[in-house]
């Protein structure tokens, strides 16, 4: 879709790749930069959360918080108490993994901006195995009332969500990945908090993806219209509120729909998309995702093949939902 | 805002304070006892002495920050705030009931002048830090961020987290308040889960600690003074109380922790309290 200036050549071998956590570190650099109030603090885990570069040029904006995630989202609360717009990460198993009820509690009930920052979520962490790959956060995330949940589709848009949170007035939990994703979308594309991106448009089916899973929606929809299939590509970079609009004004069109994300399905955007759709307009869903079980070590790849999170799965199952019909 | 009051005035304004608690908390018919008249002393002398703050302008940027860590005590709090003057006596009896802005544990968003929402343990001297980080960045140096913290409530690792992280930041801007009563829910803190040696502990961690009979006002003002006087340290006061103090058949009871008096037990309790006037002194003076 043109107006989304999204890469030429999705299936280009040349396709550039960053670990969207990347995006991240420069979106803060220049939120910190830009806005005075903007500080961050971490959970020992620095440079792999990408906030090094921030730390560097505003030391006396950064706080190290050592192993201690209660702490570091509750001080996170402090700083915000007084006037602060902090950004806080961890690795996402951790938080908000340990520390749900001090989010809960002192963030969205105290109704405190807070930026929480969960790096390292998927399967595609690989190697760490199943202690480390976050897939319930989403679920967990979701639940919470105040609380905004995104999932940045590459480095790109994870920049412009950052600087985008360092002047939403709510809590944010962004979520973000380990391994180099493919760079989809580019400085053009339009972004914005609570909004969907249609970045492919079609009539026969709708696939609604978030996160890391969205270049593999957009690959099977390449692989799907060669073989004369219409897909609609949605990407959730927001998954809390959940822009019903864009995706009903689609279902109404293509009334089929596959969800696709790299987290537990259950309350996740699968969850989401099912909840919205069971209510206002039930069509036939299949959901994408871990379903009800845990990571393990292996290569990033290994897994996404494993767990059934690649193009070639969504495309497959496009072909099943459009066959029973 | 300095009231000037003499001890004395403060120790009837404590009584005051006192006698509301007991008729908010029969009124709504739960809540907890013990701890609120025990910080009687300790909240009264906040509001009427230590803390600068206007009750007209609760969000004046060079406010005391007072948090309530504990936040099952709130009823001390209320009750100190309305007397100071931020809300009618009267909406004290609205306490626990619906549509009321005094929530069973505090919420910050419906009450202005609540500076955090808790109850869950264990989050408030985490909260100080993040707003005594954010002061001094900000080279806002000329007040103070007050954070009273229940002695079970020590129990939680979020506090010692916070406490090492006070430490590394020499965080001097806090005063820590711990009232020590040595109760909780299922009985005396040393079976629950041993404390002691808890000034040992403090100071290990890195605190400038002040021990001081919790219901004597004048020692807990000092003891405020001296926190406020400690340059490279945060201060902790570990304030001794009596838990339901005022009230013969409460005081050192654990049972009391988390229960409201009855009709009776409440009679009782006021003609105890009006009869005790002035009485409530630290047991060293």
């Amino acid at each position: 879709m043109s107006d989304q200036h999204l890469v030429d050549d999705i299936l280009s071998p040349k396709l550039e790749e960053e670990p969207i956590r990347k995006g991240f570190g420069r979106g803060l650099l220049k939120a910190g930069q830009v806005h005075e109030q903007v500080v961050a603090a971490c959970a020992d885990l620095t440079t792999s959360t990408a906030m090094d570069q921030f730390a560097k040029e505003f030391p006396d904006r950064f706080v190290e918080i050592g192993v201690a995630e209660q702490n570091l989202v509750t001080v996170g609360a402090g700083l915000a108490a007084m006037g602060k717009t902090p950004f806080v990460s961890s690795y996402a198993a951790f938080s908000p993994g340990r520390n749900w009820e001090q989010i809960r509690t002192t963030i969205c009930l105290n109704d405190r901006a807070v930026k929480i920052v969960g790096s390292h979520a998927g399967v595609s962490v690989g190697p760490d195995g199943a202690t480390h790959q976050m897939l319930e956060d989403i679920a967990i995330m979701r639940a919470l009332p105040n609380m905004v949940v995104l999932a940045p589709c590459d480095s790109v848009e994870a920049e412009k969500m950052t600087l985008a949170m360092a002047t939403d007035p709510r809590p944010n939990y962004l979520r973000l990945a380990r391994e180099a994703t493919p760079i989809i979308t580019t400085e053009h594309t339009p972004f914005a908090i609570g909004k969907a991106s249609v970045f492919a448009q079609g009539q026969d089916i709708t696939i609604v993806s978030t996160g890391t899973m969205t270049y593999h929606a957009l690959a099977a929809a390449e692989t799907l219209f060669r073989d004369g299939i219409d897909a609609e590509v949605i990407h959730m970079g927001t998954i809390k509120p959940l822009d019903a609009v864009t995706l009903l004004k689609s279902v109404h069109k293509t009334k089929h729909v596959i969800t696709v994300e790299e987290a537990q399905i259950t309350g996740g955007l699968g969850g989401a998309v099912a909840e919205l759709l069971s209510e206002q307009f039930p069509v036939p869903l299949h959901r994408i995702g871990v379903r009800d079980t845990f990571g393990e070590s292996g290569t990033p790849k290994e897994l996404l093949h494993k767990f059934g999170l690649t193009a070639k799965h969504i495309a497959m199952a496009a072909y099943t939902m459009l066959k029973e019909q | 805002m300095k009231h000037g009051m003499s001890t004395e005035q403060l120790e009837k304004k404590a009584n005051q304070i006192r006698q509301d608690i007991i008729k908010m908390l029969e009124h709504a018919g739960s809540g907890h006892s013990a701890g609120p008249l025990g910080l009687a002393d300790i909240f009264t002398a906040l509001y009427f002495d230590v803390l600068k703050h206007d009750p007209k302008k609760p969000d004046w940027d060079q406010r005391d920050i007072l948090l309530l860590s504990n936040g099952h005590c709130v009823p001390v709090r209320y009750a100190a705030m309305a007397h100071a003057g931020y809300f009618d006596v009267k909406e004290l009896l609205t306490l626990r009931k619906l549509g009321s802005r005094l929530q069973g544990h505090p919420e910050r968003v419906r009450l202005p002048g609540l500076e955090t929402t808790s109850g869950p343990l264990g989050c408030g001297l985490s909260q100080a830090c993040g707003m005594a980080l954010a002061m001094r960045m900000d080279k806002d140096l000329h007040r103070w961020v007050y954070v009273v913290m229940g002695d079970g409530e020590l129990d939680e690792g979020n506090v010692w987290e916070a406490a090492m992280l006070a430490a590394k930041y020499k965080l001097n801007n806090i005063i820590g308040i711990i009232d020590r009563n040595n109760i909780q829910i299922d009985g005396p803190t040393e079976v629950v889960m041993p404390l002691e040696d808890l000034r040992a502990k403090w100071e290990g961690f890195g605190w400038h600690v002040i021990e001081i009979d919790g219901n004597n006002i004048e020692a807990f003002i000092d003891a405020c003074a001296m926190g406020r006087a400690v340059v490279e340290k945060p201060a902790m006061i570990i304030a001794h109380t009596v838990p339901g103090k005022g009230v013969d058949f409460m005081e050192y009871d654990f049972h009391w922790h988390g229960a409201p008096p009855n009709h009776e037990q409440a009679k009782k309790a006021l003609h105890e309290l009006r009869t005790l006037q002035g009485k409530i002194r630290g047991e060293h003076e």
